[in-house]
């Protein structure tokens, strides 16, 4: 194992400085999340438009490095994605955090390809999965303008 | 007390933990195991299986004998007035949800008032929250002042006439306060209310007597002494146990069972449905002998130096911050470090073999009112040294070097 993988300077700097970490004044959607096992709470706001277009994105919430990383480097990817590849990006990262070695879609560059695959490191510690996860499960909830609060107990 | 041949004889420290040497700091949570505890269990059953308190062959005598010795082993520990004070549970959770629910169902009723305090774990919170549904009662927090104690005034200022018991811990597992048990019984009773104190850290680590201490009913927590898991005991003064009915109902605890009605065995029997741990509470015998070879006291000493070494070095680290410091602590130094979240520093401090809790540690009420989601702690054991804390410290420099690049 090597700490390096897991706290990448990307992460540190995403972890310190959250895009994207505000209250949104302007949304339609949202749903929030819960890790009830570390208290990490995360809150995300959505304003899709006519064409199902994420038009805006913003988050709010509280949690170690990996989970605002997570949440920060998500949002940046989101804006003005559709909902169908909205879905296919949220399906990838986190079948790429499960066990693929790398993520398969071909919606994002180069660039934000190497971007979202530094949480990759959270791989080899099972315990921090759900860090870097927890955004992504709201999101899909956020999309679906759930009510019920997205718990880290009830995904895998 | 020579603390190199203590270690010795926990075996978890002869093995490397991903090529470290284990730091343990997490001992708060559950301590590790000396042989002569993992040994017991084996031998058990591996030589003298059998099931107790029913059949009468000769194992099962033996069986019998054993786990019963236990219960006086404990009664003498705790200074109980007698075995049959002893109750054993799965846990303390156990210990505590049998008294919410026997209590609340004879003696609660809508409108009464459970005082607790703001320091509780959830298992002293939890299960008397079941009681504001079913019974209509009100549950009253005696708050913490900012050295995270809670002191006799503050219990006294939440005791009202509709106060109908107090449940207390006996030791913060976060801000380490050791409450005025003693003192707080005392007012208790000069009102008649009934106190039940949370022991789950009080009893690894502090002299327990319950003649002097006086509260009606101690929960512990037997994985957290040195001892098994599955394991927890519930000291109720007999005359509680007497009045209280029966938590749960099965064999083992009945005197005469007829279709028209059922009649409950005696005490300890009453309160003892069921096969129990019976692996467990003999090899915890052996846990109450270690404790009593080396002495209480002589522990209480070592973790008091630990626990002030502790305090020492983390304060002259700058970027960490303390929670909690009050006069009377036990051996629990829970803090934040700037910039970094807890659960970053467990997981660095891991990769070093440092050992710790990152989290809420299952309160949430004292967090929230900290306004923290989480906070980093080191507990201690027995076994631990000023080299423990060193290595603390040094890996808590090297979380930060890593958040500063």
């Amino acid at each position: 194992m090597d700490l390096k993988d897991l706290y990448q300077e990307i992460i540190l700097d995403h972890g310190k400085n959250p895009r994207n970490l505000k209250k949104s004044d302007n949304f339609n959607k949202d749903a929030k999340g819960h890790n009830p096992l570390c208290g990490d709470k995360v809150h995300i706001y959505l304003k899709v438009d006519e064409n199902n277009k994420i038009s805006d994105i913003a988050f709010e919430g509280s949690g170690c490095a990996i989970s605002m990383a997570s949440a920060s480097i998500m949002t940046d990817l989101m804006k003005e994605k559709k909902e169908i590849e909205v879905k296919e990006l949220v399906d990838d990262f986190l079948e790429m955090i499960k066990q693929n070695p790398e993520l398969k879609s071909k919606i994002l560059g180069e660039n934000e390809k190497t971007k979202l695959m530094s949480l990759s490191g959270v791989k080899k510690y099972p315990m921090r999965v759900k860090c870097a996860t927890m955004a992504w499960h709201t999101l899909t909830a956020a999309m679906k303008n759930t009510n019920e609060e997205t718990n880290t107990d009830k995904f895998e | 007390m020579n603390i190199t041949n203590i270690k010795k004889q926990f075996p978890i420290f002869n093995n490397k933990v991903q090529n470290n040497d284990l730091v343990y700091l997490d001992s708060a949570n559950s301590s590790q195991k000396p042989q002569v505890v993992v040994d017991r269990i084996y031998d058990f059953y591996t030589k003298e299986f059998s099931n107790v308190g029913r059949s009468v062959h000769y194992l099962a005598v033996a069986a019998t004998n054993l786990y019963e010795n236990t219960r006086v082993l404990v009664q003498k520990y705790i200074n109980a007035k007698d075995p049959n004070e002893i109750v054993f549970t799965k846990g303390a959770t156990e210990a505590i949800n049998l008294v919410a629910n026997t209590f609340g169902q004879k003696f609660l009723e809508e409108g009464d008032e459970i005082l607790l305090t703001e320091l509780e774990h959830h298992s002293n919170y939890v299960p008397w929250h079941y009681l504001r549904k079913s019974k209509g009662v009100k549950i009253k927090f005696a708050e913490f002042n900012s050295d995270g104690e809670v002191t006799l005034e503050s219990i006294e200022k939440n005791i009202t006439p509709k106060t109908k018991i107090i449940a207390i811990t006996h030791l913060s597992n976060v801000t380490g306060a050791i409450l005025p048990i003693k003192e707080i019984t005392r007012l208790a009773h000069s009102k008649n209310i009934p106190v039940l104190v949370d022991g789950c850290q009080g009893a690894p680590h502090l002299k327990l007597d319950m003649q002097d201490v006086g509260c009606d009913f101690y929960a512990i927590s037997c994985h957290k002494m040195y001892g098994p898991t599955g394991l927890g005991i519930l000291y109720a003064k007999k005359k509680w146990l007497e009045v209280l009915p029966p938590y749960q109902g099965g064999g083992g605890m009945i005197r005469e069972v007829k279709k028209e009605g059922i009649t409950f065995g005696e005490l300890p029997n009453k309160y003892e449905a069921g096969t129990m741990a019976t692996a467990q509470v003999i090899a915890f015998g052996e846990s109450i002998k270690f404790l009593n070879k080396i002495g209480i006291e002589n522990i209480e000493k070592h973790e008091n130096e630990l626990t002030k070494y502790g305090e020492e070095i983390l304060r002259k680290n700058n970027s960490v911050k303390l929670i909690g410091s009050p006069k009377n602590k036990g051996s629990v130094l829970s803090f934040t470090l700037d910039g970094v979240h807890a659960h970053d520093i467990a997981t660095i401090l891991d990769e070093d073999g440092v050992a710790i809790r990152a989290g809420h540690h299952c309160c949430q009420i004292l967090h929230d009112k900290l306004g923290l989601s989480a906070t980093a702690r080191a507990s201690l054991g027995v076994y631990n040294t000023k080299d423990d804390l060193d290595k603390l410290n040094e890996s808590l420099n090297k979380c930060k070097k890593i958040f500063e690049g």
